[in-house]
């Protein structure tokens, strides 16, 4: 936990794009609100959230393709104004890669290339289009049509395309969301190393939350148009800000409790069946504020004894579902006055949980220290 | 019921092909055999094998000059104002007024083409538009029965033809494309030249085509707003069946008018391959 990431060894990098008070608005749809971000140079930084939430609009901004209605970018140090896509410095790959069905797959690569003015020399594009193609591994396929490429291959395509320009920051908007699970993986990693190799700032744009926690050095979660967190992947996992970041990164049992008492960032509360837990508390608190807490699936334990550790709180509550997910079981239970509440057991700790079968009434047991309280939505 | 593979291809083209053999095919051989013939003492078609017709076409070389100048420069001209027009209707205009758009496009069609050319004749005519130049100090100008006269009458009578070929390809054009073009450092005038351009090729040939042939075969217009002063093939051809009756010469000058589309048909399409719109990739998308 107290092992420095990459994102936190990267904060004293300097700063490649800004947003500051970014707002587009459609009409009367505010797409994007009061955006304030800064990225690093070198930094891996995911736009999550669900479709809607305005991480395209923000992503096509720092493009060139969408203006902001106020507010400013600036990639650089430099301000971006209205300045059109094609003079900015940066590339895209698109949803769906947007490649060029005319061309070939040479063709596509040195397209941004053959834009420089004054032109470069054609023996130069074509020594970078083929060093691109060979960090995509693609080194063969110079010659051959979009159409003959496999949805993997495209990706690639659009990805050497971008990368041949040498960016100062690469955006990619879904790139992943047309490929199976299994070659979505690869591609991750793939994508990871490169990002390691070229040392270019990557920009992603993700609805899905597994994908931004493995890869990014920084998320940046959005809701309906604002920036909800922005933090490593730990933090948001760890310490969610509120009941929609909780609920976005992960699941979470998310509960109301009162403020007991507080000492040294934790807190002791009440829950509405009367018995108290102790979580994280961020904030301010004081005794008697009503709050939410929220608890992970997998932070809570089972036990079919009676008897409760000392250091936990014991609730017992109703086996309703278990769902086998490999490696871990999903078991949803039931509790008279907190409701639902999911424990994850992992596949190790079933062997010590015999007859906890659906209908049975087991014990739920919350280590103290476990989960916090959020913030306002 | 099962029907066997050959059963059902002849009833699939059974239809057509009989309609085909019967009223091109046939035809077009009889007017093959005819052009090797004579003309009869009192008109008409006398049996002989002669190449003398073919010989003879020279005589009647203002026909074929005027089709083959005014054939692909009215194709141009319609071309040059049908490509902005469907960029327009496809890429610029707000999606609600689209389809009320292309139907304006269409609405000419609403009136026979006889009766547009005759409006035409009016507007082009000495009391018309060359009136109301010379009203505005512009000078003496002609329109009627002359070659500017004949072009207006076939662009204005073939536009549409060219339009929605070109707009159906500049529609399904992937707007991506231009952003992905956009982002790479192309600016719009190169992103046109460079994608959205040679992606519209197949509907600028199939319309180029479409009214091409059409054109080297009209005879309506250029004989209302030519006046027979400015005559296409077709319009010699009527004269010489029905007034001179020489259905041989006739007949000859069909088949080199047939031949002449085919060899400019072909050549067209070859120069397409070789710029690329007829590659197959196009054709998937």
């Amino acid at each position: 936990m107290t092992a420095p990431t990459r994102g936190e060894d990267e904060s004293q990098a300097p700063v490649i794009a800004e947003f500051v008070d970014t707002t587009k608005r459609f009409g009367d749809i505010v797409a994007a609100e009061r955006l304030n971000l800064q990225i690093r140079r070198g930094e891996f930084l995911s736009f999550l959230g669900p479709s809607g939430c305005g991480k395209t609009t923000a992503l096509r901004m720092l493009a060139g393709l969408e203006t902001p209605t106020e507010g400013r970018i600036l990639i650089d140090g430099q301000d971006m104004g209205d300045a059109p896509a094609h003079r900015r410095p940066v590339n895209m790959v698109f949803q769906q890669y947007a490649l060029f069905p005319h061309m070939t797959v040479a063709e596509n690569v040195g397209y941004g290339l053959r834009q420089r003015r004054p032109r470069m020399d054609r023996a130069e594009i074509a020594r970078r289009v083929d060093r691109a193609l060979e960090t995509v591994r693609l080194s063969d396929f110079g010659p051959r049509r979009i159409w003959q490429m496999s949805g993997g291959q495209q990706q690639r395509v659009a990805l050497a395309r971008a990368i041949v320009n040498e960016p100062k920051v690469l955006l990619l908007d879904e790139p992943m969301a047309a490929l199976d699970a299994k070659l979505r993986g690869e591609m991750q990693m793939e994508l990871l190393s490169l990002q390691r190799v070229l040392g270019i700032t990557f920009i992603l744009v993700t609805h899905d939350q597994q994908e931004a926690l493995s890869m990014s050095d920084r998320i940046c979660l959005m809701g309906q148009g604002r920036i909800v967190q922005i933090g490593t992947p730990r933090d948001l996992y760890d310490r969610p800000a509120n009941r929609y970041a909780a609920g976005f990164v992960g699941s979470a049992n998310m509960l109301d409790a009162t403020v007991q008492s507080t000492a040294d960032g934790q807190a002791r509360v009440a829950l509405a069946d009367g018995s108290s837990v102790t979580v994280f508390s961020a904030g301010d608190r004081a005794a008697g504020d009503r709050v939410a807490i929220a608890v992970r699936p997998e932070a809570l334990r089972l036990s079919v004894s009676d008897s409760v550790d000392a250091g936990a709180t014991g609730f017992a509550a109703t086996i309703t579902h278990k769902t086998f997910l490999g490696e871990h079981i999903e078991c949803l239970l039931h509790h008279p006055v907190l409701g639902q509440l999911q424990v994850n057991v992992p596949r190790q700790a079933e062997r010590s949980l015999p007859g906890a079968d659906v209908g049975r009434t087991v014990h739920v047991l919350w280590d103290h220290g476990s989960g916090l309280i959020l913030g306002q939505d | 019921m099962a029907i066997s593979r050959h059963k059902a291809r002849l009833l699939l083209l059974g239809p057509a092909g009989l309609w085909y053999a019967a009223l091109l095919v046939l035809p077009l051989a009889v007017v093959l055999v005819y052009s090797f013939g004579e003309r009869a003492a009192a008109g008409g078609y006398a049996p002989a094998f002669t190449l003398a017709q073919y010989a003879n076409l020279g005589s009647r070389w203002a026909a074929f000059k005027n089709t083959l100048v005014l054939a692909p420069a009215g194709t141009l001209a319609a071309l040059l104002i049908a490509y902005p027009l469907a960029y327009f209707l496809a890429v610029r205009v707000n999606p609600k007024w689209r389809t009320a758009l292309l139907v304006l496009v269409i609405v000419p069609f609403w009136t026979s083409i006889l009766i547009r050319s005759y409006a035409w004749i009016y507007l082009l005519g000495g009391r018309g538009i060359p009136t109301l130049l010379a009203d505005l100090g512009l000078g003496d100008w002609r329109l009627i029965n002359t070659p500017f006269a004949v072009l207006v009458g076939i662009v204005y009578g073939y536009l549409p033809l060219m339009v929605f070929p070109v707009y159906v390809s500049l529609e399904k054009l992937d707007k991506r494309l231009l952003e992905a073009a956009a982002d790479l450092g192309a600016p719009p005038w190169r992103s046109f030249l460079q994608v959205t351009l040679p992606l519209s090729l197949p509907g600028v040939a199939t319309g180029s085509m479409l009214v091409f042939i059409l054109l080297m075969g009209e005879y309506l217009i250029p004989q209302m707003l030519g006046g027979g002063k400015v005559f296409f093939v077709g319009n010699a051809l009527v004269d010489l069946f029905l007034q001179s009756r020489n259905w041989a010469f006739g007949s000859a000058m069909s088949v080199t008018l047939v031949a002449t589309m085919l060899v400019v048909v072909t050549l067209y399409m070859r120069f397409l391959k070789r710029i690329g719109a007829a590659r197959d990739d196009i054709g998937v998308m």
